[in-house]
């Protein structure tokens, strides 16, 4: 069952790796694997729509704002680590800060159709293509 | 701390284990904040996707482990279009230099935070000695 599952990921990682690295395009500034501004968004196709489902561990939902216009879908927030008074830190690797990244996809979106979930740190965004965008097939007479 | 510095992504480590996985799943170390207290070692670790259920800890010879599984069955017939991180289990261990009371370990999960509050035992918290 899952053993299909690690290869395309590996394989698109690799595509991406190679287009950039030959276009050296500043197109999109930033590179695919765990560079680049905060949340790291993973997309997917389903059918017409797109689901994207991005990385916040830490990020509470209330300071979380999603906000959608045409083709574009802001994410902004605010990750907090705090430590209590008085103790002593052996390990500090999370970060923390505010963050706001536009998510920009090549299709026109509904925005009072997305939907929004965030469970376990994990935020999945269901983005449905506007109707209006959809190819319409032409009855030729 | 409060800097005007963009949040950047942290880098996923991949667990680096003697032992192979029985399947073709990543391993990665989950980002940890580690601090003590007078009567606790507290151990934070973020493992977005994690659901409460899905979590092991566990400890052994003074070694903390903590295992967190994902839900890959989610993915399963996701075709990607555009991906900036990897996906897969996480898993990290610890060896513990206080003595620690396991049956008083406390877990708590938070927005794929894991939360451990690990108290020590007796002889290992700080004591006060008076001089005559």
């Amino acid at each position: 069952m899952i053993t299909t599952f690690a290869d395309p990921f590996d394989a698109l990682f690799n595509l991406q790796r190679a287009l950039e690295g030959r276009l050296a395009s500043d197109w999109l500034h930033d590179q695919t694997t765990s560079q680049g501004p905060f949340p790291p968004i993973n997309a997917f196709q389903q059918g017409d729509d797109i689901l994207a489902i991005i990385e916040l561990p830490g990020v509470e939902k209330d300071s979380l704002q999603v906000q959608a216009k045409e083709n574009n879908v802001r994410i902004a927030g605010r990750k907090s680590v705090s430590f209590p008074q008085g103790v002593s830190i052996h390990r500090r690797e999370r970060t923390s800060g505010a963050f706001d990244r536009t998510l920009s996809v090549p299709v026109q979106l509904d925005p009072g159709r997305i939907k929004a979930e965030y469970r376990d740190g994990i935020l999945a965004l269901h983005l449905p293509r506007s109707e209006r965008d959809k190819p319409r097939s032409i009855k030729i007479s | 701390m409060a800097s005007a510095q963009e949040l950047q992504v942290q880098k996923k480590r991949e667990l680096e284990s003697k032992e192979e996985t029985t399947i073709p799943v990543r391993q990665f170390l989950p980002a940890s904040d580690i601090y003590e207290t007078e009567s606790d070692l507290m151990v934070v670790l973020e493992m977005p996707g994690v659901e409460k259920g899905n979590v092991s800890i566990n400890v052994e010879n003074s070694v903390l482990s903590v295992e967190g599984r994902l839900d890959l069955t989610k993915y399963q017939g996701l075709q990607p279009l555009y991906t900036e991180y990897n996906i897969g289990n996480y898993s990290r261990s610890f060896r513990l230099s206080s003595k620690i009371d396991q049956n008083k370990i406390a877990a708590e999960m938070n927005d794929g935070v894991l939360s451990l509050r690990l108290p020590k035992v007796e002889e290992a918290k700080p004591q006060t000695i008076q001089v005559k």
